[in-house]
């Protein structure tokens, strides 16, 4: 395992990009935040810029104008960074599917390292799919 | 010729035993703060992964903004911390007269300035307009708190009559009443100069997304996050070395200075990190006020006590 992805792993700044949520995704991850769950003690820090992030965590059902933007906001990510897309909306669309405003799920629009379905996710949901994610990067 | 060499020897492995201190000290505070927030906090190395993790990060420069001042800014500030713990090195473990100079004092609290002056440049420098408030709100912080902590250091050097370290150190002020005064001022302008709660509006991680930081990312963040450790080794020694009587210098034996000193060292980190605990942020206006009222006052009145001898 390369020195890289050893730091990576056990150094995570986490940022939350949401795309027209209806929230619910953002609760749950507020809640795998909070002393309860306290994800501290892996590493995992919540940061407020992007240009901090080592995993973007994208919720909500990204139309038209959101997905544009997103891209912008993925560009700005200082690489290596990992996606993962929380709930339904962010991963297939869901029930938004059908809207006038929603042209593709945000898969198309950035490379996304995992998907967690779910409306809303557990925060043990999460919880594995960071462990899943960590696992899946050190074994490259 | 040899001479800078020694002195350039020195200065890399005092800046490596204060990284590595003000890293352990780091992991203190957030292994404290977890604890009071009854959860369990990180492991021991963690603050030495973030380092890491960012130093093999990309590093990106904003469109526009001037590449040499963007990425030497930084180094500005861990020039400053790095110059300033060799001093204060030199003068806990070596507070012979014939062996420091007149002034250290001032040279130690002027290079102290350096490390707030970073962010300033290095906010303003980054474009965007988030940046440019918070490196406005630490120039306001900066203008608040210089003046009551000047003040609260002339108290221990109007009562040894000299700009020594060595000489501050031999007479401990806090025995006195001005003394206890000053150091608590100290430590309200130290809570402020490490721009931690509740003064830490420059860097309002929710509510300027990063604030001064908001650009940095790669190696340029990771001299950031190291020049905030090692203020976090550099406030409180400096503090200890001013007001507390250092590590007691040839008066006491060395293994009772060594331990009184890191007991002194511990304490004032703890106050540290319990009012970074307990008190919410204030807004920065709230914060000037505080400084330029009470706090001045409060310096005033340990001066106006150490002219008159307590």
């Amino acid at each position: 395992m390369s020195f890289a992805i050893q730091a990576l792993t056990r150094s995570l700044n986490v940022f939350h990009c949401a795309g027209s949520v209806c929230n619910n995704c953002d609760i749950e991850i507020l809640d795998a935040l909070t002393p309860r769950y306290d994800l501290e003690r892996f590493g995992i820090v919540l940061v407020g810029s992007v240009r901090h992030a080592d995993v973007i965590l994208l919720s909500g059902v990204f139309n038209k104008k959101s997905a544009v933007r997103v891209k912008t906001i993925y560009e700005q990510a200082p690489k290596p960074v990992v996606v993962i897309a929380i709930g339904a909306c962010a991963c297939t669309g869901n029930v938004f599917r059908q809207s006038y405003n929603w042209d593709e799920p945000v898969g198309r629009y950035i490379p996304i390292d995992a998907y967690l379905p779910g409306c809303p996710p557990k925060p043990e949901a999460m919880i594995s799919a960071v462990v899943k994610l960590i696992a899946k990067l050190r074994a490259t | 010729m040899t001479v800078y060499v020694f002195i350039v020897l020195q200065a890399l492995v005092v800046m490596a035993g204060t990284a590595v201190i003000g890293l352990v000290t780091c992991w203190i505070d957030r292994k404290v703060t977890a604890r009071i927030q009854m959860r369990v906090g990180p492991p021991f190395l963690q603050p030495f992964y973030d380092i890491a993790k960012l130093m093999i990060k990309e590093t990106c420069i904003p469109e526009g903004a001037p590449r040499a001042v963007f990425l030497s800014a930084p180094l500005v500030g861990l020039a400053g911390v790095t110059l300033a713990s060799l001093a204060l090195w030199r003068a806990l473990i070596d507070p012979d007269p014939a062996h420091s100079f007149i002034g250290d004092l001032i040279v130690v609290m002027y290079l102290l300035a350096l490390p707030a002056v970073a962010v300033i440049i290095g906010a303003f420098v980054s474009r965007n307009p988030l940046a440019s408030l918070g490196g406005s709100r630490e120039m306001k912080l900066m203008m608040s708190y210089e003046l009551p902590l000047i003040l609260a250091v002339l108290v221990p050097v109007i009562r040894a009559h000299s700009i020594r370290l060595g000489a501050l150190m031999a007479e401990p002020a806090v025995f006195h009443a001005s003394g206890v005064i000053a150091l608590l001022v100290a430590i309200l302008c130290m809570q402020a100069k490490l721009t931690l709660v509740p003064f830490d509006s420059p860097e309002a991680e929710t509510e300027l997304a990063g604030g001064a930081y908001i650009e940095y990312s790669g190696p340029p963040l990771a001299v950031y996050k190291l020049t905030r450790a090692m203020m976090l080794f550099t406030m409180p020694v400096f503090l200890i070395a001013v007001f507390w009587g250092g590590i007691g210098g040839m008066a006491v034996p060395l293994w009772s200075g060594i331990l009184f000193g890191v007991l002194k060292y511990v304490a004032l980190v703890v106050v540290v990190v319990l009012i970074r605990n307990t008190a919410p942020r204030v807004r920065i206006d709230q914060a000037t006020k505080f400084f330029w009222g009470p706090v001045t006052v409060a310096a005033l009145a340990a001066v106006a006590l150490a002219l008159m001898g307590m």
